[in-house]
């Protein structure tokens, strides 16, 4: 049997609650993206419905601490196929265990969702340290990024605390949609991009005059950082894998 | 500012600084709670990694490199014949909050050669710091060097400003510090290190009675020894770390493998390769002292004073001490889980955890991430197959050898890991 829901996260939590209304053995998930029909599986399309989801969202707090309603989200936004099977199944085995379940690492679907969380996290704190903003002509601090994994809800805390005295955008090139920071409270945004603005061509949007001379004292700055003795290119690229070097002003050619 | 002077400073004074390891951003408690710029995170970020695969985590540069001393492991010697900088406290302000704002850098860590004096000096750093703070309304990180010989009233203040400051030993004995800068002493480290401990202990009693008691160093203190220029033995550089960490409970001590800058007889000379491998076996020394449960006398001891290269210290006071060995994964203490080889605290939490629930099998080791081929000759779980004989230590290392041979080889010799 399979259930089939809408890819959303009430989605996902109401699946839970159609599984207990009915009991019906094993189920897998999938969404409806990725389902595909077949011939002797018998399939059930969950209809998203927030009370239901609400209330599935509650129990599990009431179930988990914190730092697994983290994993659980994470998780989530990893938008793996397979990590929402694991979701769902991770979800009725915790109600169906006593308190403390989530801690027993040696059930598979314990392990998975650590190890997604894990990935999502990794890719949340490469997005905080690897973000270069560009000082926009009209005082904006902007940049364009596409990662792994759709991290901009997990970021847009971190960034909101630490650049509070200054307007931002981050755009998620891949899911088309951004965070605006307006020195108050951050909006989810869309660009209309007439011009065709990527993350291989920023130049497209108008720059502040001293954004050149910022970024090339930052290239120096790397330069002068380095230590040709000690070269050790494995471990440079072991810490900063190249498909993150799009998004380094350091790593751009002067 | 002219963009080529400005460049010119930046390049001399960065790369004068480089030596000082440490780029730590972490341990930062302050929040932006002024609606200004930054805040830190308690755990740092490394922003970049230069090519040599350190992190880039804060703008490290020296205020200026003229220096009065003439310290022989130093590029900004008074006798060296290098190119002289220095940058105006406005410069420093500008560079900081800009490099900031784009999300380059975690916050900046000033040092500087000593020109006039050191209160002088120490007067200019702190004028960056009140700058920064008080103006700019900066909450970024602050990373202070102290300089050696300043009044305790300009080191008092620097501390309300700063988040960590750090004071370098510079060489790991007193003997070898007097052999290259005969002017300087451990003292002249010990008494301001002391001097700022004192005082993050009474602010740290002061907080619990009082309510608003302004931050005071809240990331601590490190300090920073060269491996390598001097003859010490590893017993020596870590006998010294563990009392500094002891007395004045440094956050961290960091040893950076010399790299050649003199043709002084007294050092190694010019296209000697750094130290690295030795470097990276003291800081995996230092993560057993810190992190694992490990006193320092376990791992260098008289029978033992320097540290194996070709393992490390870890499995090599487990090959020294098989009257330990086997240890019951589902039964045995986690301070005996840590100690086993091819196990890190992450692992040894879960493993905890994890066996309330019943008893552990290799498999789920694997999962859990214990490296099993390392670690199966140190432990029994659920389903170890039956060993009809006991290898000895000397065995087991060969075996690991063996093993992790293949994988050295295809790797580059100089690839650091820890454990
Ligand atoms: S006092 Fe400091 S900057 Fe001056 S030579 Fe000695 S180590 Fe170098």
């Amino acid at each position: 049997m399979t259930y089939i829901f809408d890819g959303s996260l009430p989605g996902l939590l109401t699946a839970v609650f159609e599984w207990f209304e009915r009991k019906p053995g094993t189920v897998s998930l999938k969404s409806i993206e990725t389902f595909q029909p077949e011939a002797f599986s018998e399939s059930f399309t969950v209809v998203t419905n927030s009370d239901k989801a609400d209330r599935v969202w509650k129990g599990l707090q009431g179930k988990l601490k914190k730092d697994w309603l983290r994993k659980f989200y994470c998780a989530y936004l990893s938008e793996i196929p397979e990590a929402f099977d694991h979701l769902f199944q991770f979800t009725i085995y915790v109600f169906q265990n006593e308190k403390g379940a989530e801690n027993n690492y040696g059930n598979a679907h314990v392990i998975a969702l650590a190890k997604y969380a894990k990935s999502v996290e990794r890719e949340k704190h490469r997005m905080e340290a690897f973000i270069r903003f560009q000082h926009t002509a009209d005082g904006i601090f902007y940049t364009g990024v596409d990662p792994d994994f759709n991290v901009l809800p997990l970021i847009s805390n971190h960034f909101k605390n630490r650049y509070a005295d200054q307007q931002w955008i981050i755009y998620d090139l891949k899911r088309k949609y951004g965070l605006h920071y307006n020195l108050s409270t951050v909006e989810e945004i869309t660009i209309d991009f007439a011009v065709g603005v990527n993350s291989k061509n920023p130049e497209a949007i108008l720059l502040n005059e001293k954004e050149e001379l910022y970024s090339v004292l930052w290239k120096d700055y790397f330069k002068s950082a380095n230590i040709v003795a000690r070269k050790n290119t494995k471990l440079h690229i072991r810490h900063v894998p190249k498909r993150y070097w799009k998004y380094l002003t350091e790593k751009q050619l002067s | 500012m002219s963009f080529d002077r400005i460049r010119e400073k930046l390049n001399i004074l960065a790369d004068a600084a480089k030596y000082d390891v440490s780029c730590s951003s972490s341990g930062g408690t302050r929040k932006n709670d002024n609606k200004g710029l930054g805040d830190s995170h308690s755990s740092g970020i490394c922003h970049t990694y230069t090519e040599d695969g350190r992190c880039v985590s804060l703008l490290k540069i020296l205020l200026t490199n003229h220096c009065i001393y003439d310290c022989l492991f130093c590029v900004s010697r008074k006798s060296n014949d290098v190119k002289r900088a220095a940058f105006t406290v406005d410069e420093v302000v500008e560079l900081t909050m800009n490099f900031y704002r784009r999300n380059y850098i975690e916050g900046l860590f000033l040092s500087s050669g000593i020109f006039k004096n050191a209160d002088f000096t120490m007067e200019r750093l702190l004028l960056v710091c009140k700058k920064l703070r008080l103006e700019q309304k900066y909450n970024g990180y602050i990373h202070l060097k102290t300089i050696p010989g300043a009044s305790d009233e300009l080191i008092k203040e620097a501390g309300l400003y700063a988040d960590r400051m750090s004071i370098n030993l510079e060489m790991p004995t007193e003997a070898g510090l007097k052999l290259l800068a005969p002017e300087k002493s451990h003292q002249d480290v010990i008494k301001p290190l002391a001097f700022v401990q004192q005082n993050i202990t009474q602010f740290a009693a002061d907080k619990k009675l009082i309510k608003h008691v302004p931050k005071f160093v809240p990331a601590g203190q490190s300090t920073q020894m060269v491996i390598g220029a001097t003859p010490e033995s590893d017993k020596d550089i870590m006998y010294t770390a563990n009392a500094f960490y002891k007395n004045f409970s440094l956050k961290r001590v960091y040893y950076s493998g010399y790299v050649p800058i003199s043709n002084d007889s007294r050092m190694p000379v010019l296209g000697t390769q750094p130290p690295l491998l030795r470097e990276n076996r003291l800081y995996q020394t230092d993560w057993l002292m810190r992190f694992y449960g490990f006193k320092v006398q376990e791992i260098l001891n008289d029978a033992n004073p320097n540290l194996d290269v070709d393992i490390d210290p870890k499995l090599s006071w487990a090959i020294r001490n098989m009257q330990h060995f086997p240890v019951d994964i589902n039964k045995a203490d986690y301070k005996m889980i840590l100690r086993i080889p091819g196990i890190g605290v992450m692992s040894a939490q879960k493993i905890v955890q994890a066996r309330k629930f019943g008893k552990l099998r290799i498999d789920q080791l694997k999962k859990i991430g214990v490296a099993y081929n390392r670690a199966k000759h140190f432990i029994t779980c659920a389903d170890s197959p039956y060993q009809l004989r006991d290898y000895q230590g000397t065995q087991i290392k060969a075996f690991i050898l063996a093993e992790s041979q293949s994988k050295y080889l295809k790797t580059d010799s100089n690839q650091l890991i820890l454990f």
